[in-house]
């Protein structure tokens, strides 16, 4: 079948998409878009987290054909050309990355975390993390990236 | 080979012109891909800048320029790759006309297989190979140790998930179908799944004594405990996955997520029949490792798929299909029998550990070697008796994964210590404190401890943090968190300690060495330094490290680090706490090469300096720093840019860590480890003793790092490690039942959540070790070893319920299961 939408703002196009294809798997296999990641494909890690409709949504448990005639951002499509989102500096900055796996998921679930509520509490944050696994940090740094992309560095 | 993906640029783009290219690529010009590593390929329509090698630029991080070597933490040069989704894993690689892999793995624990018939499979459309043992060209039997693992299942299969076909076609899920048309005849066997059974029925892998002492010493006062620790997996989020690219001259070019590339390298070549400069390896992006990529996965079968259609084939395992892709921590049942005087003086310590090692033998034997080694702990005992024991069954092959023997036997050790304690009246870590080892002290083996060894002061330093806050007010601090099945008034609170100790580097005599090759040239009138080595990173951040040594030691701000691949010799294998030691301490000894190298052009050709091949240079002699040979008076002698002048200097050394020595196999006498590390925690639960739920409230960890080259990345393994520590103490288990385990996903196998880690504090000593590069010890082992019985101390402290197995579940706690 073919999907057609609209990927970080420009209109893209995948024919030949076999019906049981996840959205995953056509942004990373045929659209060359594999900043999502494929670490469970059943919706338990996070990892590929993308937005569909302003949603975030694990792109994993989107079949390919739901994503017909919609918007779609992924983790490559938030920073402004060169210039990290300021998400993407501060986990740079905070050390929240060792392998990276989780992180193009991790990076999306922030930044609709601090879009929906600028200065979250601690306990607001690892609320909407919790379905973000990271395997490497113990998340502490990823907290510490957090607090300071909203701004509450001096608590870091 | 066109491009690399729907509108790259030739490999020629991909790594820019220049003097990296070429000269620190081989392997790339034979028809391969080019290097696609380190940044994925371009997306056209999104406009991505065009990928890039990780050039480390001084002040990236807004700092002053000459403040990014050793001590530092310098913005990592992956940093920004993979927080754009660009940083290119090895499941995220494409290439024209590439093929999909997939595996058909034994649904039996043990069976003998009658026959194979592919002819479906291979009528499936879209399928351009089916292969079997029948097809592998070479040694049918890989290993680390011992090959005895079948690259595709020879007559028989004798763990469940054993690979038995591949086939390679043209979509993953046509693949996936067509193996399941793959008509497998199997006489099933009945397995054995009992490590005790195969013990008796001598499926032996390896028996290592210690004996220290007098085997018949007694004690006023005795605990005898047994415990058991279940199969933890390493869950590392990146499955296995690589791209296997067919080369004009017969061989095969090979990206892939590994710890080892020259270890893969050794077994893939023979398992092809090819000779290794035909197998070209290079490290893709790793999605984490733990231990779980030591072992081979996918790389033969992926070459074989390549080298069988003549395209690149692309392998990548779904979740489950990890599960029994890798190999994973040892199950073990320890039991132990602790004497000591009324004073709390250990006088002997008694042990039997078993370990199951799986169908094939992977590293059982150094795993079994370290469980008794490192046995009784960071201890003085005078009396000591080890049989630690490693068998072959039925169940998943365990191998490697982070405290490899050492987190086991902690379990074991620390629970007896507290018993110990509360034997005779003394606090824990009161207790821990008379008998720790310290610097000059000897182990079980015999074995001097040189250098710090400050396990009273770790202790000491946990047990002098504040205490974390009271319960908490909110759900989510409470034990049940979010589901709100606790009221605060119902918690119980307890405090628990533990402390481990870790041999860091390769032990019993291996040959050892880590490889550097290091040039310094000009670059755009700039002098700039070029590491090369085949050191994995897998997220640690060795990266990282090798540009700030290699800044430290040369004295220039710009550093290049090259995709590891194995067109330099090896660095060994990411993995026993060894890479920054061992390839820290190759790409320093480069460093000090080219500095002699330098020297003597100053002399203009004399020899100005002694180099003895290791790449040491007399101490008091120019130093290379700001961008100039100076003398000791730090005046310039001569510039960078005036003595580069003539032309690059290139520096490729060898360097090994100071000698070991087997263990003898009577007595397990011999200094057969390379150093120690140790690490402390104190954990802080809250418990519903009514549901049986945990909460970690807080984990304080101390940790000797001897140095920290980078203390940002310190802190992360810190964190990290003890996070796999809670997870194991409380609800990581592989749940194998008959040879089948049976919650192979993140669904069912759970590892914590940001809601399960509490705020980890942390202390760093950093008390030099005279023997190691910089005085550093390794760093990423030691916290995943004591957090886990620290944790459960805290729990029996909490509740009272004297537990003896992790994970803990609920239903140990409220006594209904």
């Amino acid at each position: 079948m073919r999907i057609d939408c609209v990927v970080n703002g420009v209109f893209r196009r995948a024919d030949d998409v076999w019906a049981g294809e996840s959205l995953l798997h056509v942004l990373r296999e045929r659209l060359g878009l594999p900043g999502a990641k494929n670490a469970c494909e059943q919706g338990e890690c996070g990892s590929c987290t993308v937005y569909l409709d302003g949603e975030p949504v694990c792109a994993c448990l989107v079949p390919a054909g739901q994503a017909r005639g919609r918007d779609v951002v992924t983790v490559e499509g938030l920073g402004d050309g060169d210039e990290l989102h300021p998400v993407q500096r501060a986990f740079v900055a905070a050390g929240a990355v060792q392998c990276g796996f989780c992180t193009p998921g991790l990076v999306v679930a922030v930044h609709d975390l601090l879009a929906r509520t600028p200065s979250p509490a601690d306990g607001e944050i690892r609320e909407a993390l919790a379905g973000n696994l990271c395997r490497c940090t113990g998340y502490e740094k990823i907290l510490t990236a957090v607090r300071l992309a909203a701004g509450r560095e001096h608590e870091s | 080979m066109a491009g690399w993906g729907p509108g790259v640029p030739g490999p020629e783009d991909v790594v820019s012109s220049g003097p990296w290219d070429g000269v620190w690529r081989v392997g790339g010009g034979v028809g391969g891909p080019g290097n696609p590593l380190w940044a994925v390929r371009l997306d056209p329509d999104a406009g991505h800048p065009a990928p890039r090698p990780p050039v480390v630029e001084a002040g990236a991080d807004g700092s002053a320029p000459g403040s990014q070597g050793i001590g530092t933490s310098p913005v990592r040069p992956d940093g920004a790759l993979k927080v754009r989704g660009e940083f290119a894993f090895s499941s995220d690689l494409w290439a024209d006309d590439m093929l999909w892999g997939a595996t058909l793995r034994s649904p039996h624990p043990s069976a003998t297989i009658r026959s194979v018939d592919v002819t479906a499979a291979l009528a499936v459309p879209g399928v351009y190979a089916v292969l079997t043992s029948a097809d592998v060209p070479g040694d049918r039997y890989y290993g680390l140790e011992v090959a005895d693992q079948p690259v595709l299942a020879v007559d028989e299969v004798c763990y469940r998930g054993e690979p038995v076909a591949v086939v390679a076609a043209d979509h993953p899920e046509t693949a996936r179908r067509a193996a399941a048309r793959i008509v497998v005849d199997y006489a099933v066997r009945e397995p054995v799944t009992d490590p005790e059974v195969a013990l008796a029925a001598g499926r032996l892998v390896r028996h290592v004594p210690i004996r220290k002492g007098d085997p018949a010493a007694a004690a006023e006062v005795v605990v005898v405990g047994e415990y058991r620790v279940g199969m933890q997996d390493q869950a590392f989020l990146g499955p296995e996955s690589g791209l296997a690219v067919p080369a004009e001259d017969g061989g095969v070019e090979l990206y892939v997520a590994t710890q080892w590339l020259h270890a893969d390298q050794r077994q893939v070549a023979a398992a092809l029949g090819l000779p290794a400069e035909l197998v070209r390896l290079s490290l893709a992006g790793v999605g984490g490792a733990f231990g779980a990529r030591e072992d081979l996965s996918m790389q033969v079968h992926a070459c074989l798929l390549a080298l069988r259609t003549g395209r690149p084939v692309k392998m990548v395992y779904g979740r489950e299909e990890s599960f029994v892709g890798h190999v994973h921590r040892h199950p073990a049942v320890l039991r132990y029998e602790h004497g000591a005087t009324r004073d709390g003086e250990l006088v002997y310590v008694r042990a039997r550990i078993l370990l199951d090692g799986g169908a094939y033998t992977s590293t059982t034997p150094a795993v079994v070697a370290n469980a008794a080694s490192l046995g009784v702990g960071p201890y003085r005992v005078p009396n000591v008796t080890v049989d630690a024991y490693g068998v072959h069954t039925n169940n998943p092959p365990c191998g490697a994964m982070r405290g490899f023997g050492a987190v086991q036997a902690c379990f074991g050790y620390e629970s007896q210590m507290d018993r110990l304690a509360e034997a005779v009246g003394l606090d824990p870590v009161e207790l821990r404190v008379r008998n720790a080892l310290a610097e000059g002290g000897t182990m079980p083996t015999g074995q001097v401890v040189r250098g710090p060894a400050p396990v009273a002061r770790l202790l000491e330093l946990v047990r002098d943090r504040p205490a974390p806050p009271p319960v908490g007010a909110e759900l989510w601090q409470l034990p049940g968190g979010m589901a709100n099945t606790t009221a605060p008034e119902q918690v119980v609170r307890g405090v628990g300690y533990a402390v481990g100790i870790k041999n860091v580097c390769f032990s019993e005599g291996f040959d050892d060495y880590a490889t550097a090759r290091v040039r310094l040239e000009l670059i755009g009138g700039e002098p700039t330094a070029l590491v090369h080595t085949a050191a994995a990173e897998v997220g640690q951040g060795l990266v990282t490290v090798q540009a700030q040594i290699a800044r430290t030691e040369l004295g220039v701000e710009r550093v290049v680090v090259a995709t590891a691949d194995t067109a330099v010799g090896s660095a060994g294998s990411s993995s026993a706490s060894r890479q920054t030691y061992m390839t820290g301490g190759a790409v320093r000894a480069a460093c000090r090469a080219v500095r002699a190298a330098l020297i003597t052009r100053l002399a203009g050709g004399r020899a100005g300096a002694t180099d003895d091949g290791g790449g040491r240079v007399d101490e008091g002699g120019p130093e290379l720093a700001g961008g100039a040979l100076r003398d000791a008076a730090g005046r310039v002698l001569g510039t960078l840019v005036d003595l580069l002048a003539a032309g690059p200097v290139e520096e490729t050394v060898r360097w090994r860590h100071r000698p070991t020595r087997s263990l003898d196999p009577v007595t397990g006498q011999g200094d057969a480890h390379v150093q120690y590390a140790f690490a402390a925690h104190r954990a802080t639960v809250d418990v519903d003793p009514e549901l049986g739920l945990v909460r970690v409230v807080e984990i304080a960890t101390a940790q000797d790092v001897g140095r920290a080259i980078n203390p940002q990345a310190v802190v992360g393994q810190i964190q990290g490690g003890t996070a796999q520590g809670l997870g194991l103490a409380l609800m990581e288990e592989l749940q194998v039942v008959d040879g089948v385990i049976r919650n192979p996903s993140f669904t069912d196998y759970l590892i914590p959540t940001v809601l399960d880690v509490p705020p980890m504090a942390v202390d760093v000593l950093e008390l030099a070790d005279p023997d190691a590069p910089y005085g550093l010890r390794g760093v990423g082992e030691p916290p995943t070893i004591s957090a886990t019985p620290a944790i459960v101390a805290a729990i029996r402290a909490a509740t009272g319920v004297p537990l003896a197995r992790v994970p803990v579940r609920p239903e140990h706690l409220t006594g209904t299961g």
